[in-house]
C-alpha cells in the first residue's frame, strides 16, 4: 500500500495542542513524591517559635445538662496558659455551623451528644495540655436520650434543640426532624395497579467515618493588628472564615487563612473542627497555638456518614418495565444539623437511581439525635439510597425471572429523561452502556487461589489469618449502577474564582495560578497547572499557596473542583490569553498582517497563528508588562426544589458508574474476599488519565470498605462510640482490595469546562451494592444490611 | 514516669526487684499504644531492649528456647520448621513494622486473650522461664494465664525465654478478623499433632476471659483416635470424629459479646476452625497432604 499525503492548506491547530503538560495528559502530581517519601508536610507538621498547643475536652456522655464547670485546678497547674469555656467566647455569636447556625462553639449548659467539646487548654507542652484538661471537673445531669426514628419523633420525644428558628422548622413534622424532601410526580398509588410484580424492602445503612490519615490539626498565629493568621487542613476556606470571624468577634478580613497540607478529607473537613478552638486561644494568650487530634479524637472531630434505614417498595410489569416506586430514607444526622438539610436534598432526589419511574412518591429526612452529627461523606446520601435501590433491582430481576443487568437495562435513563424532579437530563447518561461494558468482561478464573503449591491463603477469604484452603468457598457475581449530582445544587450559587498572572520570569513566560481551593489529595493542583498550560501555551506553571487573599473556589467536595473551580481558572486563563493578545497587537501589531486578521493562539511560548505561523514570542510581548485577571465563574444555576413536591432543576450534572463484583465467600465462617471490582464510569473528558484512574479506583475501595468492614458502632443505650479507633474501625488493607479494571468513557457534556464530568464520588455508590449482590449470589442470603458482619452471613 | 535502662539482665532483675510496679517494655507494640493513649501511666518504665541474648534463641534435642524478645518476623523465617504453629500465628501478627518489633514475651506479659502467639503455645506445649532475684523458674503454659490481662508472674519477675517444644508432628494455627490482614482476633484456634506422645493438643484465643485448650476436645480425639488405631493406620479420620472434636472445641470456649463479634459467632467460629485445622493437620500426618505451612507466602 501507498503512503497518503494530504496536501492544500495547512492543518489548523486549536489552543494548547502543541503545548507539553496540557489536559488530557497524566502529568505527575507535584505532591506525589514528597507523599511517599514521608517527606510530605501536612498540618500536624507545622511549628512556630513559642508556640502553644492546644487541648479540647469532650463530653464522656452524649445527652446532659452541665451542671457545673470547675477550671481551678486546671489552670493552678504549671505550664497552663488558659483554660477556656463557653463563657469566655468574646462574641455575641457564640455558635457556627454550615447551613444552620446551630453548633456551639463550646457547650453551653447541654451537651446533646459524646465528644462534644466542652472546654480548652492551652499549655506550653501537649501532654501538660492534656493533663490539664483532665483536671477540669464537670458535673453532668443526664437527660433522656434519642437515639432513632421513633424516639425522635414521639409526640413527648425530649427536643435535641429548643426554640429552632432555622428557615427549615416551618416545613417539618416534628422539631427533631433537621429536614424532610418529599418528592411526588405522577400517581404512584395508581401506577401500582398496573404492577405484575410488587418488591418492598427494608435496608440499613451503617454510618461509615471518612477515616482519613491526616487528623485534623492546625496552627492559629495571633497579628499585631488584632487579627490571626491560620493554617489549617480544610476543604473549604472560605466557608470556614465565614463561620470562624463571627464567633471570634472579627471582620473577615482580620481573619487570614491559608490552606496547610491535608491528609485526606472526604467530606469530613466540610466542617469547623479545631479552628476556631485555636484561634480562641492564640487571641488569648497572645501566642501562637498548635492544636494536633490523636487518631482517637479524630472520629469524635469530624462528622460522618449518615447512617440510614431505608423502605423502597417497586412495582414491574411482566415484560420488565418498572411500574412505580414509594420510598422512605430516614437519614440520621445526629446532635447538629451540618450537611443533613443538603443530604436530605440530595437522597430524596436521587433516590429514584439511573432509571425511569414516571410515578413516584418518595420522601427523606434527617433526625436530630443524640449520636454522634454525621454531615457530608463521598456520595452525600446518594450512597444511603443506592445501596437500597440496587437490591431492590436485583429482587425486582430476580421475581421476574430476568437477568439482573438486562432488567436494568431495560429501565435504564438516557440523555432525555424526565427524572422525578421535572428536571430533563441533559447531557450524555450512558448507564445502559456501563453496564453493558462491566458484564462483558471476561470473569476472573475459578478457583484463582489454587497453586502448584497448594492453596495460596492471600486469594482466600481469611487471608493471612489461613482459615481456609478452599473449604466452604464460594463465589457470587454482582451487578449495580448508580447516579450522582456533580456540583452544589438546589438554587445555590456555587461560584469558584481564580487569579491567573502571567510573566516573565527569568526569561521565561510563566503562568501564576491562584485560587482559593483546598487541595486534600483530589489532584486539583495538577489540574489547573494543566489547564493553565493549554491555554496559555506556556510550560511553567506556579500555582500559589491556596488562602484566602484570593476569592472562594467553593469546597472541595461534590465532586466538583475540576468542573468548577477548573471552569475558573480556564475562564481567567482565556482573560488574561486576550490581554496578552492585547498587547501583542499594540506592540507588534504593525509587523504583521495577522495580528489583526488570523486567529490568534499561545502555544509554546509563543503567539502563533491557528495556521501554525508563528507571530512573536511571549517573552517579547511580556517584556516590562504583567497581565493578571481575578474572576469568578459559575455553572448554570439550579434551582430549590418544591418543599411539597420535589419538583425543580436541582442539579448541575450527574456522574454515573457502574460496577461487577466478584466475591469469594466462606460460608462456614461468614469471611468475605472480594477477588475484582470491575468499573465502568463516564468522565466526560480525562484531563488527567492517571488521577481519574486513582479517583475510580479509591471511590470504589471506599464503597468495598462500607460493603464488608467500615462502620462507626454506637451503643443504643449510652449513644456513645464503642470503636473510636483504627484497632476496631477497620478499613481495608491492600489484601483487601481487589484488582480494580476501570474502562473510562468520555462522552462530552457540552455545558461543562472541556465536556468533563465531576468523577469522584460515583464509584463510591455502586461499589457497595455491588460486592453486596454478590454476596447475596453467593450465599442465598437477603442482606439488608451494610457491612455485612460474619455474624449475618453464619447466622449466628 | 522514669525510663530504667538495665545494660544487663542481672541488673534488668535488680530494677524490677526495686522497682515491682515497673513495666518492662521490649518492642513497644502494646505497652506504647496504651500509653499514647493514656490507659496507662506506669511510675517506671523497664527498657530491655540493650539486652541482647533475649532476641536470641536455642534450638536443643527437644525444646526451642526462644529469647523473650525474638521478634514475629524472625519466628516465621527461622524456626518454621521447629515451630510450625507459632510461625503461622506470627504470619497473623499485625503488619511487617510490628512483626519486626513484637515478641512473644510481650504476649505473654500482657496475657491479652486475644495474643495472636497463645493458642500457639498452648497447642505446641511450652514452660515459660520467669526471673527474679530470688531465682529462676519454668512456669508451664497451662498454669501461666489466670484471668483476663494476668498471669502467673510474681511481681518481681521477668520473663526471659520461653522453652516450647520442638514439633514432632504436623500444627495448624487459624485467625478469624473481620479484615484479610492486619487484624486483631474475633477468635482463633491453634493445633499441634504429637505423635510422639500420641496425643493432640489445642489453643484458644479471643473466646474466654484467658487463652484456654479444648481439654474435653482433646481427650475425647486422643481416645478416639487410640481406639480406631488411627496412629498407626493413619487412616482418614472419620467425619463423624472431626464433628464431635468440633463440637467439644466450640463448647470449650467462653465467649462474650464485644465490638469485634458476638459471643455466639465465636462458639460457632471456634468449631469450624477446630475441624478444619484437624483436617489439614491430620492429612498432613499421613502423608498424603501438603505441609503444614501451605499456602503461605
Amino acid at each position: 500500500m501507498g503512503s497518503t499525503r494530504t496536501t492544500g492548506a495547512p492543518t489548523k491547530i486549536t489552543q494548547g495542542s502543541q503545548t507539553k503538560g496540557g489536559i488530557g495528559e497524566s502529568t505527575l502530581r507535584p505532591d506525589g513524591t514528597l507523599k511517599v517519601t514521608g517527606e510530605f508536610a501536612y498540618s500536624s507538621d507545622m511549628w512556630h517559635e513559642d508556640m502553644l498547643w492546644g487541648q479540647t475536652l469532650r463530653s464522656t456522655v452524649a445527652h446532659a445538662e452541665i451542671v457545673s464547670i470547675d477550671t481551678s485546678e486546671a489552670l493552678a497547674q504549671a505550664g497552663v496558659y488558659a483554660v477556656l469555656t463557653y463563657d469566655d467566647l468574646p462574641a455575641e455569636m457564640k455558635n457556627y455551623g454550615l447551613e444552620i447556625q446551630d453548633t456551639p462553639v463550646l457547650a453551653h449548659g447541654k451537651v446533646r451528644h459524646h465528644g462534644e467539646p466542652v472546654a480548652l487548654v492551652a499549655a506550653d507542652h501537649p501532654e501538660t495540655a492534656r493533663r490539664a484538661a483532665a483536671k477540669i471537673k464537670i458535673e453532668y445531669r443526664e437527660l433522656p436520650l434519642i437515639t432513632d426514628e421513633a424516639s425522635a419523633t414521639a409526640s413527648d420525644a425530649v427536643l435535641v434543640h429548643e426554640g429552632r428558628d432555622d428557615h427549615h422548622i416551618g416545613h417539618v413534622p416534628h422539631p427533631n426532624i433537621v429536614h424532610r424532601q418529599p418528592i411526588i410526580r405522577g400517581d404512584a398509588a395508581e401506577a401500582a395497579k398496573k404492577a405484575d410484580v410488587v418488591v418492598k424492602g427494608e435496608y440499613t445503612f451503617g454510618m461509615q467515618d471518612q477515616a482519613f490519615l491526616g487528623p485534623e490539626s492546625g496552627l492559629a498565629v495571633p497579628a499585631e493588628d488584632g487579627g490571626v493568621d491560620l493554617y489549617v487542613a480544610t476543604q473549604w476556606l472560605h466557608s470556614d472564615l465565614g463561620q470562624i470571624a463571627p464567633v471570634l468577634g472579627l471582620p473577615e478580613d482580620k481573619v487570614r487563612m491559608t490552606l496547610s497540607g491535608v491528609g485526606g478529607a472526604f467530606g469530613g473537613r466540610e466542617d469547623i473542627s479545631m479552628q476556631i478552638h485555636a484561634c480562641l486561644l492564640a487571641l488569648r494568650t497572645g501566642k501562637p497555638v498548635k492544636i494536633v487530634y490523636n487518631r482517637f479524637e479524630s472520629f469524635f472531630g469530624h462528622v460522618h456518614r449518615h447512617p440510614a434505614k431505608l423502605y423502597y417498595e417497586h412495582g414491574a410489569t411482566k415484560d420488565g418495565k418498572l411500574t412505580h416506586m414509594k420510598c422512605k430514607i430516614v437519614l440520621d444526622g445526629g446532635a447538629y444539623a451540618s450537611a443533613s438539610p443538603a443530604v436530605v436534598g440530595n437522597a430524596s432526589s436521587l433516590s429514584v437511581g439511573p432509571y425511569v419511574i414516571e410515578d413516584v412518591d418518595i420522601e427523606a429526612i434527617a433526625l436530630y439525635t443524640n449520636n454522634p452529627p454525621c454531615g457530608a461523606m463521598r456520595g452525600f446520601g446518594a450512597v444511603q439510597a443506592c445501596f437500597a435501590y440496587e437490591a431492590q433491582m436485583d429482587k425486582l430481576a430476580a421475581k421476574l425471572g430476568l437477568d439482573p443487568v438486562e432488567f436494568r437495562q431495560l429501565n435504564a435513563m438516557e440523555q432525555g429523561t424526565l427524572l422525578p424532579t421535572g428536571q430533563v437530563v441533559d447531557s450524555p447518561a450512558p448507564v445502559a452502556e456501563i453496564l453493558r461494558r462491566v458484564k462483558a468482561r471476561p470473569l476472573p478464573p475459578e478457583r484463582q487461589w489454587e497453586s502448584s503449591e497448594g492453596a495460596d491463603v492471600r486469594q482466600l477469604p481469611g487471608g493471612l489469618s489461613n482459615t481456609t484452603h478452599g473449604e466452604g468457598v464460594v463465589r457470587g457475581v454482582g451487578y449495580a449502577v448508580g447516579i450522582k449530582n456533580v456540583g452544589f445544587s438546589e438554587g445555590f450559587d456555587d461560584y469558584s474564582t481564580a487569579k491567573v498572572r502571567m510573566e516573565v520570569v527569568g526569561g521565561e513566560p510563566v503562568a501564576t495560578v491562584h485560587t482559593a481551593m483546598a487541595e486534600v489529595g483530589q489532584g486539583g493542583v495538577t489540574v489547573h497547572a494543566q489547564i493553565a498550560r493549554t491555554e496559555l501555551g506556556v510550560t511553567q506553571v506556579t500555582i500559589h499557596p491556596a488562602d484566602t487573599q484570593v476569592g472562594s473556589a467553593g469546597s472541595s467536595s461534590a465532586s466538583r473542583q475540576t468542573y468548577v473551580t477548573g471552569g475558573a481558572v480556564k475562564n481567567s486563563c482565556e482573560l488574561v490569553r486576550e490581554k496578552v493578545l492585547e498587547i501583542g497587537r499594540r506592540k507588534f501589531g504593525t509587523y504583521h498582517p495577522a495580528w489583526a486578521t488570523a486567529e490568534l493562539l499561545l502555544e509554546g511560548g509563543k503567539v502563533v497563528t491557528d495556521g501554525g505561523e508563528v507571530l512573536g514570542d511571549l517573552v517579547d510581548v511580556l517584556a516590562g508588562e504583567s497581565v493578571e485577571v481575578e474572576a469568578e465563574w459559575r455553572h448554570r444555576p439550579t434551582e430549590p426544589f418544591d418543599l411539597r413536591t420535589g419538583q425543580g432543576n436541582g442539579h448541575v450534572q450527574y456522574s454515573f458508574a457502574a460496577h461487577r463484583a466478584v466475591v469469594e465467600v466462606d460460608t462456614e465462617l461468614g469471611l468475605v474476599k472480594v477477588i475484582e471490582l470491575a468499573v465502568a464510569q463516564d468522565v466526560g473528558k480525562a484531563l488527567n488519565p492517571l488521577s481519574v484512574l486513582g479517583q475510580i479506583q479509591g471511590g470504589t475501595t471506599q464503597g468495598l470498605g462500607v460493603a464488608v468492614m467500615e462502620e462507626i458502632i454506637v451503643d443504643p443505650k449510652t449513644a456513645k462510640v464503642r470503636n473510636p479507633s483504627f484497632t476496631d474501625y477497620l478499613i481495608p488493607t491492600i489484601l483487601d482490595t481487589p484488582t480494580i479494571p476501570v474502562d473510562v468513557l468520555e462522552l462530552a457534556d457540552e455545558h461543562a469546562p472541556y465536556g468533563l464530568r465531576g468523577i469522584g464520588e460515583a464509584p463510591t455508590l455502586s461499589s457497595t451494592p455491588a460486592v453486596l449482590a454478590a454476596i447475596r449470589n453467593a450465599t442465598g442470603l437477603e442482606l439488608n444490611r451494610t457491612p455485612v458482619r460474619p455474624e449475618h452471613l453464619t447466622g449466628t | 514516669m522514669d525510663f530504667l535502662r538495665p545494660a544487663s539482665w542481672e541488673e534488668a532483675l535488680a530494677a524490677k526487684a526495686e522497682h515491682p510496679t515497673a513495666v518492662p517494655i521490649a518492642g513497644g507494640t502494646d505497652v506504647m499504644v496504651e500509653i499514647n493513649f493514656d490507659h496507662r501511666r506506669p511510675e517506671y518504665l523497664l527498657d530491655l531492649n540493650r539486652i541482647g541474648e533475649l532476641r536470641e534463641w536455642e534450638v536443643g534435642a527437644d525444646t526451642v528456647r526462644l529469647g523473650a524478645s525474638v521478634p514475629y518476623t524472625q519466628i516465621m523465617e527461622n524456626l518454621r520448621a521447629e515451630l510450625p504453629g507459632l510461625a503461622l500465628a506470627s504470619h497473623t501478627v499485625a503488619s511487617p513494622q510490628i512483626r519486626n518489633r513484637g515478641g512473644v514475651g510481650g504476649n505473654l506479659g500482657t496475657a491479652s486473650p486475644a495474643g495472636d502467639a497463645h493458642p500457639a503455645l498452648l497447642a505446641a506445649d511450652c514452660e515459660v522461664e520467669a526471673e527474679s532475684v530470688r531465682g529462676s523458674r519454668l512456669i508451664p503454659i497451662d498454669a501461666f494465664y489466670t484471668g483476663v490481662k494476668r498471669n502467673a508472674l510474681a511481681p518481681d519477675e521477668l520473663i526471659r525465654a520461653v522453652h516450647i517444644k520442638k514439633a514432632d508432628g504436623p500444627q495448624q494455627y487459624s485467625k478469624v478478623g473481620t479484615r484479610n490482614a492486619m487484624v486483631i482476633a474475633v477468635c482463633a484456634f491453634g493445633i499441634a499433632l504429637h505423635p510422639e506422645t500420641r496425643t493432640v493438643r489445642t489453643g484458644i484465643g479471643s473466646a474466654a476471659p484467658t487463652p484456654i485448650r479444648a481439654k474435653a476436645a482433646e481427650e475425647f480425639l486422643n481416645a478416639a483416635l487410640e481406639e480406631g488405631g488411627f496412629w498407626d493406620s493413619r487412616k482418614i479420620i472419620t467425619p463423624s470424629v472431626a464433628k464431635q472434636f468440633a463440637e467439644l472445641a466450640s463448647g470449650a470456649a467462653n465467649p462474650i459479646d464485644d465490638v469485634r463479634g458476638t459471643a455466639s459467632y465465636r462458639r460457632h467460629a471456634v468449631g469450624i476452625m477446630a475441624r478444619r485445622t484437624l483436617g489439614w493437620t491430620w492429612e498432613s500426618y499421613r502423608g498424603t497432604g501438603r505441609s503444614s505451612t501451605e499456602g503461605v507466602a
